[in-house]
């Protein structure tokens, strides 16, 4: 430990006095930056330990006497959440699985120089990525198909996203031609080419992919805001929603509470329970990804 | 000098690249049934279909009766749009929002590539990066509810600044809302294509350079810029291309009756006219009005970075 602080102050102190105070000013940019994330994140954990009427009236306080968990009971034990967070998942996977098989399957013809056709169908995929019919058109086609209240109408039209397409197309791309050479002398089918060769050797890419489809699905409201009604097919985001936006706290969240001052205390600090409980299952997931991040976006997106 | 005469040749073989195609397709019959097909249908039926339906803008559209039993009113809805009194607030709304967002958010996450480059321990580098990336994984919900909260007259900045604001109800405070809230979330997530491009930038050159004396300055304009240029001009074009497609769930996640001054934009009035009022023509008009000035955006954009960049778009 000592050694490397060594060895990196004497490589600090080898530079020009001029690069050493912009080394400095870009340390403190980039200290602020990280404090600037870090500090709301643990003001919005610790509060919501807090007793509502301290939080109101004092804020943050160290004193543990005023800390509670009633916040995480109310929330924890309401119904409607546990649908959301249950629908949510559900959405979620469905929407990595048929995203991500559209796409990457989509992107291995188009990353084919010989494939005949490759110009036809790149142009009319590039196109939808700056012109579009825009949401009533799309709304009514919906309507029309009947998936009104149906959580197909967030599944199926954005399956096919051109972007990833575009992203696994160039990574693909990257793969050695005679793997592919071999693969077909062997007189192996397109297909288990594509499955027990090509995709195997693809999990940074695939890895990407599926999570953007996870996370994308997850933490998106819109679709399901204008689609979907009914309260028991609404993922956890448009619950959240009636908390945190609208201040409408799920029934039975506060109505044991007896004045409309202690019910609107306590939905202020519901809101800091379930930004947590809400917010925590990604949190959590996404470091496993991160070695994933740089091959992944660097192969796709640098050169794409 | 050679086109003519491929043109002849591409002629003459006409049919004989017709029977090469087919003879193609047969032998690789998979890769359009399986491989391409799912794609190509979805992109016809849920982005190729809805364009035919912009006829809607030009009729009083009754779903009852369909595009083509609905009167048909030409270009009123688009008349009634752009002289009623709230077109250019909406539209400014739009604009500076998203200029605005550009002009601060777009530099950002190139700041912070340079800055993270520069650190040379590579374990500290990942924990700072694991920090910035962080925020990208909130939604968007939970980030205007965090917004909210901090914001709230007994919330974080008041306390800190002594004061008791209501900044959710104040028009003028909305874009700074937006946009800081906007790089807090996305600027580190932002910085990884440009990390990813820096750290293609040659090692010997910046060794040569260091050992030439170059300081940072010039480090950073002879082998770190050259080696990023081509991506943020890429990442730019693009963003001037969604210049009128600025986020509706933010935007809407983020109004307040009061702050309404400054936050309606275009998408969120759609939104409002079509889905909850159903006035299903005259939304589609104000839609449609958004992306063609989108298109014409993106593609003068791309004309001038073209001519910037020797010939080079996107």
């Amino acid at each position: 430990m000592n050694a490397v602080n060594v060895k990196k102050k004497s490589e600090f102190a080898r530079q020009p006095i001029g690069d050493q105070m912009l080394l400095v000013v870009g340390y403190v940019v980039l200290g602020i930056f990280v404090v600037a994330i870090i500090f709301p994140m643990i003001y919005i954990i610790l509060s919501s330990f807090i007793d509502p009427i301290t939080l109101q009236n004092k804020g943050v306080t160290f004193d543990f006497s005023k800390w509670t968990l009633t916040a995480y009971e109310r929330v924890m034990t309401n119904a409607q959440i546990w649908v959301g967070f249950k629908n949510a998942l559900l959405y979620s996977i469905e929407a990595t699985v048929l995203s991500g098989a559209v796409t990457l399957l989509a992107a291995y013809p188009m990353s084919r120089p010989d494939f005949r056709g490759r110009g036809f169908f790149n142009v009319i995929f590039v196109i939808t990525m700056f012109f579009g019919g825009g949401l009533i058109p799309t709304y009514l086609l919906i309507s029309d198909i009947g998936w009104l209240d149906n959580p197909l109408a967030i599944l199926v039209p954005g399956a096919f996203s051109v972007w990833n397409m575009i992203i696994a197309r160039t990574y693909y791309q990257g793969i050695p031609r005679d793997l592919q050479e071999a693969a077909n002398i062997d007189g192996a089918s397109e297909m288990v080419y594509f499955f027990k060769i090509l995709l195997p050797v693809c999990t940074p890419i695939i890895a990407t992919i599926s999570m953007w489809n996870f996370v994308g699905m997850w933490n998106s409201y819109f679709d399901a805001m204008i689609y979907l009604n009914s309260a028991s097919k609404q993922p956890l985001q448009l619950v959240l929603r009636g908390i945190l936006i609208q201040s409408q706290p799920e029934p039975g969240m506060v109505s044991d509470m007896q004045s409309t001052a202690e019910r609107a205390q306590l939905a202020e600090l519901l809101k800091y329970a379930t930004i947590i409980i809400s917010s925590l299952p990604l949190m959590i997931m996404y470091p496993f990804f991160q070695k994933y991040f740089d091959s992944g976006i660097m192969a796709g997106a640098v050169k794409g | 000098m050679s086109k003519p005469s491929t043109n002849v040749t591409a002629r003459k073989s006409g049919s004989a690249w017709i029977r090469s195609t087919l003879v193609y397709v047969r032998q690789h019959w998979q890769l359009y049934l399986f491989f391409i097909m799912p794609a190509f249908l979805l992109t016809i039926i849920f982005r190729y279909i809805p364009m035919g339906g912009i006829a809607i803008a030009f009729t009083n559209y009754n779903p009852f009766q369909g595009i083509f039993g609905s009167e048909w009113v030409g270009f009123s809805h688009f008349e009634r749009f752009l002289s009623s009194p709230d077109f250019m607030s909406y539209l400014l709304n739009t604009l500076k929002l998203s200029i605005y967002g550009l002009l601060w958010g777009f530099p950002a996450p190139i700041l912070l590539a340079f800055l993270l480059n520069r650190i040379i321990s590579k374990s500290k580098k990942q924990k700072i990066q694991l920090v910035l990336y962080m925020p990208n994984f909130i939604s968007v919900i939970v980030l205007c509810g965090i917004v909210r909260i901090l914001l709230s007259p007994t919330g974080m900045v008041n306390m800190l600044l002594g004061t008791n604001y209501n900044f959710m109800t104040m028009p003028e405070a909305f874009r700074t809302i937006y946009i800081a809230s906007g790089i807090w979330q996305g600027a580190g997530w932002g910085s990884i294509i440009y990390t990813a491009a820096l750290s293609n930038a040659s090692k010997e050159l910046k060794e040569a350079a260091v050992i030439d004396g170059a300081n940072i300055i010039q480090q950073i304009k002879t082998v770190e810029w050259p080696a990023i240029k081509d991506t943020v001009l890429i990442q730019f074009v693009m963003s001037v291309g969604n210049i009128m497609s600025v986020g509706f769930e933010k935007a809407y996640a983020l109004q307040t009756d009061l702050n309404m001054g400054a936050s309606e934009i275009i998408s969120t009035y759609v939104y409002k006219k079509g889905i909850i009022d159903g006035d299903y023509g005259f939304s589609t008009a104000v839609g449609l009005f958004n992306t063609v000035i989108n298109v014409i955006l993106l593609l003068s954009m791309n004309a001038i970075v073209k001519k910037m960049n020797d010939g080079k778009g996107i």
